[in-house]
């Protein structure tokens, strides 16, 4: 079996060059191990090979962190590893925060398996969690007897491409992922277990802890609608017959921008829903009913409103991650902005 | 109210001359059904076909799924109200074919039909893959619209059920079951020490064919109210829905509804089962607040210290499931919710559609919009021409060799919220 080539990046005190004294320190590739790459490499064993150590100023770091980035994903690149490895960095804050950023940065562009370690309230675990694993530390550096082996045990799975499993098994704090798995019990079952340990008094645990929502506070009321442009969007799934994006029934992975210029009625023969969430028929002989393009060009002719944008939005909001929403309105938002819009009907489902 | 369920274990399923069981295998008259579901002129024709576990079959796109049962004694008849007259039902002996099922086909919507495969991974997701179904493809004559064309469905396969359990009355059953519920104050009386604890049993009634009937109400026009938990067994509620394949209640779930049955099971153990309240799940705000306020108001009103609350459906029906949830606990009654997630293909979305922080105790039948491979089978019942556009696929998600990525929403029961199956999802 071929050796695997691994990479191992330190801060300057974890590198003995010093404490907040050195913290400046620009990026430096040495050969072979440095400090805890010692133990790093005794629990990586036979099967991979440290070949080198990036050291960094943690200062230096988080204060020019697109320069030291740059340099440094020029010596992973240079090196031509398999894996990087930052770390651990416990509870230190600035350190923890460049094992995340730079293992995200390599991940991204190297496109290799990188893995760090850290302690849960370092605010690089909550700033990077999702984006790669972070395995779980103590708060001190007492902890790295027990840290360096787990990493590596984690990392040798990574580098194998084995299956990963949950951050209970494997000691990863949670990215915030959600993977089905089949349970012993039927949900019936847990369900009754779980009301019969919270009637108790009991600890029970929850299978899904409650997002926190975010509020979207509506903007400012137009005083003056007769010059106002206002645009429409839905996420009812209206689009011209055929739909010509293809926007899926459920769990739409895009939005569609049509024009409507010149249109002031959408007929049963020009438009459509494309929604799998509600019965489609009186949607699609009269679409205008998600989308009023007819109301708002008469209010157009009576002057009630300035005019209506010349393209409507739609995508398909069944089944649709909040995220993936998101995402859509950020980009829609963006461009209303740039064609002046004043203000937007939303209509739903 | 006390009702036994008689079960007879049907291991498989064939045609025969008349329709009968013997020795675990129940013989099916194809005649007979074809005659029966012709009766309804709104149908042009009926194709029937035999899946059983195992084989290499897909069954699409299929809208209802349900077991045939038949009353022996007691009150009434089964599916009250709307097979038969609506006398209460409940009570006295219920014979159930366990192990087959009768699985209704049709393109009714095209995109809220779902997928049964009877092997491979697929199979692993519904629960319908296990048992021997009678599938019958429905067509409807030309022009026929598509409101009357799911009535015709749903009449049919309920027909059908109930003419298989009707044939099957005089069989003695394998095993009898007896659930009791007594009237409020003796049931109160029965285990004094025991936590009081009911269901609140939320039923997809957000219109336009995502529909479910009690006792022949269309359940949109209900205020939430009480039932036996009896009454459910015997087909009080049913399914009119055409929606996402994978977390509408199928007649079958309805009449097996396992939250029901493990209540039962703890009954006079750690809780006093003290009975379901059924509640609905509309689109009007103020139905939802009046109908939440009424499940609030009747758990009080019954003394109860716990519930379970399941949810069917999701997006808007997520609200109502809230709004059920922090109302009960207002009353200083603790709950905990069945629901299922919608986190995204990569599951780093967040799950639901509303949320608070007094939901504090979940059950997740899993993450609906996970992709699933399902690889061709060698027979098709019914007709591949709308997987694309199953709520849960998208454009590709057929195969030219009749294989097919799509998201697990696509399969008939995959994340009940009934608590129905195995199937949980965690954070990674």
């Amino acid at each position: 079996m071929k050796k695997v080539k691994v990479v191992h990046y330190i801060n300057q005190f974890f590198a003995g060059i010093g404490g907040e004294e050195k913290a400046n320190i620009t990026p430096e590739l040495r050969e072979g191990i440095v400090g805890p790459g010692m133990a790093l490499k005794a629990a990586l064993g036979e099967n991979a090979e440290i070949v080198a150590t990036i050291i960094c100023g943690d200062s230096y770091f988080n204060e020019n962190l697109e320069k030291a980035t740059n340099e440094i994903i020029d010596m992973v690149k240079s090196l031509e590893v398999d894996m990087f490895i930052a770390g651990p960095a416990f509870n230190a804050g600035r350190y923890g925060t460049a094992c995340g950023s730079i293992c995200k940065s390599v991940q991204e562009t190297l496109n290799i398996p990188v893995l760090t370690g850290m302690y849960i309230e370092n605010p690089g675990a909550d700033l990077y969690k999702k984006d790669i694993y972070i395995l779980s530390t103590t708060n001190n550096a007492a902890g790295m007897r027990k840290a360096v082996p787990a990493m590596a045990k984690f990392a040798l799975k990574l580098m194998n491409n084995e299956e990963i499993g949950s951050p209970e098994d494997e000691g990863y704090l949670e990215r915030g992922i959600r993977v089905n798995y089949f349970n012993e019990k039927n949900g019936a079952e847990r369900a009754i277990d779980m009301l019969i340990k919270k009637l108790k008094g009991e600890p029970f645990k929850t299978e899904y802890p409650m997002p926190v929502f975010d509020n979207v506070t509506p903007g400012e009321a137009i005083i003056d609608l007769s010059n106002a442009k206002i645009a429409l969007v839905t996420s009812g799934g209206i689009v011209p017959k055929g739909n010509p994006d293809r926007i899926e029934s459920s769990s739409a992975s895009k939005y569609g921008k049509y024009s409507i210029e010149g249109i002031n009625d959408l007929t049963e023969d020009a438009y459509e829903t494309a929604h799998g969430g509600y019965d489609p028929c009186y949607a699609n002989q009269d679409a205008d009913r998600v989308l009023p393009v007819d109301v708002l060009r008469d209010l157009e002719s009576e002057g009630m409103i300035g005019s209506l944008h010349n393209y409507f939005y739609s995508t398909v909001g069944n089944g649709t991650s909040v995220k993936n929403s998101k995402a859509y309105s950020r980009s829609i938002a963006k461009e209303l902005h740039s064609d002046g819009v004043d203000a937007v009907i939303l209509t739903s489902t | 109210m006390r009702l036994e369920i008689g079960e007879i274990i049907i291991d498989d399923v064939q045609f025969g001359n008349s329709t009968k069981v013997e020795n675990g295998t129940l013989f099916v008259n194809a005649d007979e059904i074809k005659s029966i579901v012709l009766e309804d002129e709104h149908i042009s024709s009926v194709d029937i076909d035999l899946a059983k576990p195992g084989e290499s079959i897909r069954i699409t796109p299929v809208k209802d799924v349900i077991e045939p049962r038949v009353k022996v004694s007691g009150n009434g008849g089964i599916f009250p109200g709307i097979i038969n007259k609506v006398d209460t039902v409940g009570t006295g002996r219920t014979n159930v074919l366990k192990g087959c099922a009768v699985v209704t086909c049709g393109k009714i919507v095209g995109f809220q039909e779902g997928i049964i495969d009877m092997t491979g991974p697929g199979a692993k997701y519904t629960p319908f893959s296990k048992l021997n179904n009678i599938v019958l493809v429905i067509k409807p004559k030309e022009g026929l619209k598509q409101y009357d064309y799911e009535h015709a469905t749903r009449m049919a396969g309920l027909k059908i059920a109930t003419y298989l359990g009707e044939a099957t009355k005089e069989v003695t059953p394998d095993t009898v079951i007896p659930y009791e519920t007594k009237s409020l104050f003796e049931q109160a009386d029965l285990y004094p020490d025991l936590p009081k604890v009911a269901y609140v049993y939320m039923l997809q009634t957000q219109g336009l064919m995502h529909d479910t009937y009690v006792y022949g109400v269309d359940a949109k026009k209900i205020v939430p109210t009480l039932l036996y938990p009896t009454e459910i067994m015997d087909g009080a509620i049913l399914s009119g829905n055409c929606v996402s394949a994978c977390d509408k209640n199928t007649t079958y779930h309805h009449l097996n509804n396992p939250i029901i049955k493990n209540l039962y099971e703890k009954d006079g153990k750690e809780i006093n089962f003290m009975g379901v309240i059924i509640t609905n799940e509309n689109v009007y705000l103020a139905d939802k607040e009046r109908s939440s306020n009424f499940t609030a108001k009747l758990s009080r009103y019954l003394g109860l210290d716990g519930v379970i609350i399941s949810q069917e459906g999701f997006g808007n029906p997520d609200t109502d499931l809230i709004m059920n949830c922090k109302k009960i606990e207002d009353e200083g009654i603790k709950t905990v919710i069945v629901t299922d997630e919608y986190a995204g293909r990569d599951g780093s979305s967040q799950s639901l559609a509303d949320a608070d922080p007094k939901a504090d105790a979940v059950v997740t039948g899993g993450n609906a919009n996970q992709l699933i491979h399902l690889p061709p089978m060698e027979k098709i019942i019914g007709m591949l021409d709308y997987v694309d556009k199953i709520a849960g696929s998208f454009d590709g998600s057929l195969s030219e060799d009749g294989s097919i990525v799509a998201e697990l929403q696509v399969i008939t029961g995959a994340t009940n919220e009934l608590g129905f199956n195995k199937l949980s999802a965690k954070t990674y």
